[in-house]
C-alpha cells in the first residue's frame, strides 16, 4: 500500500515537472483547455481534438490539455450539455465540424452554432468525387456522359446517410454540372471504409469523399480522383483537378473549428483565439496538420460565423432542393 | 516469401519489440478485462504512446499486442462474468459461462487461450501466403451479399432453438430486431422510435444491451436466490487442465473455425461478430445430436468454435486493411489511422514499396499472439479465482463493472437509467425461461441487416438483387437450411419417440 502510494506520488511529481518544462518556453497564453469531444474515441471529431491538444501542449503555448467523449445524438448531447453548464464550462472548448450545421438544419440537433460562442474555425478538408483506378470514367465529363445516358445505373456513393454530408457534396457538384441534384442515385454506407470496399468491388460508380481521404488512396494507385471543391488545386496533391477548371461550380470546404459555451467572457475568447492562432503557426502543428492530411483555415469570431451563416444557407437551399427540409 | 518472413523477424525480434510485445500484451489484457473497454478504446488509448517510440515496427508490434491481449481479455470477463464486452465475444459467453459455472472456469479460459491462438496463428499463416491474391476476395460481396451473410448469421439463434424453445428464441430475435431499429435509421438521418429522447438519438449502446441481458440478470438473479449461490459459491475451481481426449474433440473445430473465421474476416463490414456466430452455428450443425445437446451448457466444442473463429476474422481484417487500405472494422480503422500517423499508407504497394514494414506487422502479429499464450497461461489459475470470491463479495463487484461498462463507453448517465431498466426486464424475462442470447444477436445484426438490406433495394431499385446475384441467392438458401434443418430432426425425432411411446403402450 505504501509503495503504491510512493508510485502515484513519484509519477505525480513527473507529470509536475513535465508541465514545468512546458511553462519555462515562456510564451505560454494558458493554464489548461479542457477539450469536449462530440463523438467517440478514434473519430474525426476526436482526432481534431487531441492533435490541437497535442501541438498546443507541445509546442507550450498551454500547459496541460484534457479531453472527454460525450457521443450521443449526433452529438447534440455534448451540445445540450455545453449550454446547460454553461457557467462551469468557460475552460472547455468543444470541437465540431460542417455536421453541425447539416443536423441542426434538420432539427436533429435541437440547437445550432448560434447558441455557442464561435471561438475559430481551424482546419479544412476539401471534399472530393474518385471513381475506381481501372473504371472506364477518366474525367468528370466522361462521368457526366455516363450518366447522362442511363441515369438509373449510375450510382454515387458516400460515408454518410442520404442527406448528409457526402450526399450534399455529390449534390453540389450535380448542380454545379447543370443537372438535377434530385435525380442522381446516392448511395450511403456507415462509414468511410465501407464506402470504399463499395467503390473498388463496383458497386457504386463513383465515391464522395473527404479530400485527404482521397489522396491517400489515388497515391496507392486504387482511385482516380475526378475534382476537388476547392477554387485552385491544393498544393498537398496538385495533379488533382479542381471542379473549378473543369467548368463545373462546386464549392465546398469541411471545416474543423472550436466552440465554448454561451455567455464566454470577452478577455477568454480573445485568448482562445490567440493560443489557436499562434498554434497554427507552430512546427508542432505543422506534423499534426500533415499527418491527417488537411489545410490551414483560420477563422477566428465574426468571420467564423460569416463563413457559417453562408455555408448554411448554401447547404440549406440544397437541402430544400432535395427535399430534405 | 521465406525472404520476408526472414526480413520481418531481423525487424521485429531485438530486446525492445519484445518488451513493447510484453507490455502491450499485459496492458490489453488488463484494461480489456473491463467490460467497457474494447480492443477499439484500448487501441485509440494506446496510440499515442505508440506514436511516441516513433519507429513504426515497434509501435505496430506494441499495438497488436494491446489488440491480441485485448480480446482475450474480452473473453475473459465473457467466462467468469458473464459479461462480455465487446460484440466478438457474445458467442464465448453461450458456452464458456455455463462452464465457468459448472466449476470449470479455469478449463473454460485454457480452451479460450488455446483456441484463441491457435486461430489466430492459422490466420497468421494464411494472411501470410494469401494475402495479395486474397485482396480480390475482399470485393466479392455487394451490399446484397452482406445482406444475405447477415440473415446467415441470424440463423445462429436455431442453436437455441433445442427443447421446444423455438418460439421463443423466435420472439427474442424479432425483439432484439425491433430494439435495433431504435435511433438514426439507414436511409435518412431522421430519428425513429426516441420518442423525443435525445439520448435515444443514436440507438441503444450494444455494451448497454449485452451488459442488460447477461451480466445483470445474472448478478439479480444470484442476490434472489441465496440458496443457489450457496450452493455454488463452494469456490471448488477443478479441471484446470484439458485431457488429451477434450483436446481431440476441439481440434477439428479449432481447424475448421480458423479457415471459416479468417476468409468471413477479410470481408470488411462482416468481422469477427458475424464469425463467431456463424461459427457458433455451423459446429453445432456438424456435431453429433449428444454434443448438440450440449451447447448452450457448456460445450467445449461451443467454446472453442466462437473464440477460434473471432480471433481469426481479427486477422482475416488485416487483408484489406494491408493490401487496400480499406478498414474492415472500427477497430482496423484506427490502426490505419496509427499506420497513417507513422508514415505508412497501407495498400496495394504497401508489400512492393515497404515490405519490411509489411512483413514486420506480420511477424508482430505472431509474436503478440504467442507471448499472449505464454503470459496468460499460467495466470489462468489466478484469473479463475476470482470465482472463487464469495458470492456477497462477488456481486457488488459484477454490478459495480457491469454499471460501470455502460457509462465509460459514452460518459453519458442515461445510459445507467437505460441499462438498469433493460436489466429488470430481462430479469423478469429469464424467470420465464426465455433465452436472452437471441435478442443480442437480433440486435447486433439487426442494423447491418437493415443497412445493407436498404442498399441493395436502392442500388437494383427494387427486389432485382435477389434473382441477379447468384451468391446473395446461395447465402439465403444456406441460412434456410441452417434453421429448418435441426428443427426438421428434432421434429423427426419427436415423432419417432412418440411412436415408439405409442407401441410400447400399446403392448
Amino acid at each position: 500500500m505504501k509503495f503504491t502510494r510512493r508510485v502515484m506520488m513519484t509519477a505525480a511529481a513527473a507529470m509536475v515537472a513535465f508541465s514545468g518544462t512546458a511553462q519555462a518556453d515562456g510564451h505560454q497564453v494558458l493554464d489548461s483547455i479542457h477539450f469536449l469531444i462530440p463523438g467517440g474515441a478514434g473519430g474525426g471529431w476526436d482526432g481534431t481534438a487531441r492533435g490541437t491538444g497535442e501541438a498546443l501542449t507541445e509546442s507550450g503555448l498551454v500547459g496541460t490539455a484534457s479531453y472527454e467523449n460525450l457521443s450521443g445524438g449526433g452529438g447534440g448531447v455534448a451540445i445540450a450539455n455545453l449550454i446547460e453548464n454553461a457557467e462551469s464550462s468557460y475552460g472547455t472548448l468543444m470541437v465540431n465540424s460542417t455536421p453541425i450545421v447539416i443536423r441542426s438544419l434538420t432539427g436533429e440537433i435541437a440547437q445550432s452554432y448560434r447558441d455557442l460562442t464561435l471561438v475559430a474555425g481551424t482546419v479544412g478538408d476539401y471534399a472530393a468525387l474518385v471513381v475506381a483506378d481501372d473504371s472506364p470514367i477518366q474525367t468528370m465529363e466522361d462521368a457526366l456522359a455516363m450518366y447522362r445516358e442511363s441515369p438509373n445505373d449510375f450510382a454515387i456513393g458516400g460515408g454518410s446517410v442520404p442527406g448528409g454530408m457526402d450526399h450534399l457534396v455529390a449534390a453540389i457538384v450535380m448542380q454545379g454540372a447543370g443537372e438535377d441534384p434530385t435525380a442522381f442515385n446516392y448511395i450511403g454506407y456507415d462509414a468511410g471504409g465501407e464506402a470504399m470496399a463499395g467503390l473498388l468491388s463496383g458497386e457504386i460508380d463513383a465515391l464522395s469523399t473527404g479530400f485527404s481521404e482521397a489522396i491517400a488512396l489515388a497515391e496507392q494507385g486504387e482511385v482516380r480522383i475526378l475534382g476537388v471543391t476547392s477554387q485552385e488545386r491544393v498544393p498537398a496533391y496538385d495533379s488533382a483537378p479542381t471542379f473549378a477548371e473543369q467548368g463545373i461550380d462546386a464549392d465546398f470546404v469541411n471545416w474543423r473549428g472550436f466552440f465554448a459555451a454561451p455567455g464566454l467572457p470577452e478577455d477568454m475568447l480573445a485568448t482562445y483565439q490567440e493560443a489557436l492562432g499562434a498554434m497554427l503557426e507552430t512546427e508542432e502543428w505543422e506534423a499534426v496538420r500533415s499527418r491527417m492530411g488537411l489545410v490551414n483555415i483560420y477563422r477566428p469570431g465574426d468571420e467564423f460565423r460569416t463563413f457559417l451563416d453562408a455555408q448554411e444557407q448554401q447547404l440549406g437551399d440544397l437541402m430544400r432542393d432535395l427535399g430534405f427540409l | 516469401m521465406l525472404e520476408g518472413i526472414l526480413i520481418g523477424l531481423s525487424t521485429a525480434v531485438t530486446p525492445f519489440n519484445l518488451m513493447m510485445v510484453v507490455a502491450g500484451c499485459v496492458i490489453g489484457t488488463l484494461i480489456g478485462m473491463l467490460p467497457g473497454l474494447g480492443p477499439m478504446s484500448i487501441i485509440a488509448i494506446m496510440i499515442p504512446v505508440a506514436i511516441g517510440i516513433g519507429d513504426p515496427t515497434s509501435a505496430l508490434i506494441l499495438l497488436s499486442g494491446v489488440y491480441y491481449g485485448a480480446i482475450f481479455g474480452g473473453s475473459t470477463s465473457s467466462i467468469l462474468l458473464n459479461a462480455p464486452g465487446v460484440a466478438g465475444t457474445v458467442a464465448t459467453a453461450f458456452d464458456g459461462y455455463p462452464m465457468a459455472q459448472k466449476g470449470m472456469a479455469g478449463k473454460a479460459l485454457t480452451i479460450a487461450a488455446i483456441s484463441s491462438f491457435a486461430g489466430g496463428s492459422l490466420a497468421t499463416v494464411l494472411l501470410m501466403i494469401f494475402a495479395p491474391a486474397l485482396s480480390s476476395v475482399a470485393l466479392l460481396f455487394h451490399s446484397a451479399e452482406y445482406f444475405a451473410l447477415m440473415v446467415v448469421g441470424l440463423s445462429a439463434i436455431a442453436a437455441f432453438a433445442g427443447s421446444g424453445q423455438v418460439g421463443k428464441a423466435l420472439m427474442m430475435t424479432i425483439l432484439g430486431l425491433i430494439l435495433g431499429t431504435v435511433g438514426e435509421g439507414a436511409l435518412s438521418s431522421t430519428p425513429r422510435f426516441t420518442f423525443g429522447i435525445l439520448d435515444l438519438q443514436s440507438g441503444f449502446s450494444f455494451i448497454t444491451l449485452a451488459m442488460a441481458m447477461f451480466a445483470l440478470p445474472e448478478a439479480l438473479f444470484l442476490v434472489m436466490n441465496p440458496a443457489r449461490s450457496a450452493e455454488q459459491g463452494s469456490g471448488k475451481i477443478t479441471g484446470l487442465r484439458i485431457s488429451r481426449q477434450e483436446a481431440r474433440t476441439i481440434a477439428p473445430v479449432i481447424g475448421r473455425q480458423s479457415v471459416q473465421g479468417f476468409f468471413i474476416g477479410v470481408l470488411p463490414g462482416a468481422g469477427a461478430t458475424i464469425a463467431s456466430f456463424l461459427g457458433y452455428a455451423v459446429e453445432r450443425n456438424l456435431a453429433t445430436k449428444e454434443e448438440q445437446a450440449e451447447f448452450g451448457k457448456g460445450s467445449i466444442k461451443g467454446l472453442a468454435a466462437p473464440e477460434t473463429a473471432n480471433n481469426a476474422a481479427c486477422t482475416g481484417s488485416f487483408v484489406p486493411l494491408l493490401t487496400l487500405g480499406i478498414p474492415g472494422s472500427g477497430t482496423t480503422a484506427i490502426l490505419l489511422g496509427a499506420l497513417i500517423a507513422l508514415n505508412v499508407t497501407p495498400g496495394p504497394r504497401l508489400m512492393t514499396d515497404e515490405p519490411d514494414v509489411f512483413w514486420a506487422v506480420i511477424i508482430a502479429m505472431y509474436i503478440g499472439n504467442l507471448v499472449l499464450l505464454i503470459l496468460n497461461l499460467p495466470l489462468i489459475p489466478y484469473i479463475a479465482k476470482i470465482l472463487a470470491v464469495p458470492r456477497n463479495y462477488l456481486i457488488p463487484f459484477i454490478l459495480f463493472f457491469t454499471l460501470m461498462g455502460s457509462y465509460i463507453g459514452q460518459n453519458n448517465s442515461t445510459e445507467l437509467l437505460i441499462l438498469v431498466g433493460f436489466g429488470v426486464c430481462a430479469t423478469i424475462l429469464r424467470f420465464a425461461n426465455y433465452p436472452l442470447a437471441p435478442l443480442l444477436i437480433g440486435f447486433i445484426l439487426g442494423t447491418m441487416l437493415e443497412d445493407n438490406f436498404a442498399r441493395a433495394m436502392q442500388l437494383y431499385r427494387g427486389f432485382g438483387f435477389l434473382l441477379e446475384r447468384p451468391m446473395t441467392l446461395a447465402l439465403l438458401a444456406l441460412a434456410a437450411i441452417l434453421v429448418v434443418l435441426p428443427s426438421y430432426r428434432a421434429m423427426r425425432a419427436r415423432r419417432r419417440a412418440m411412436r415408439e411411446q405409442g407401441v410400447a403402450e400399446g403392448d
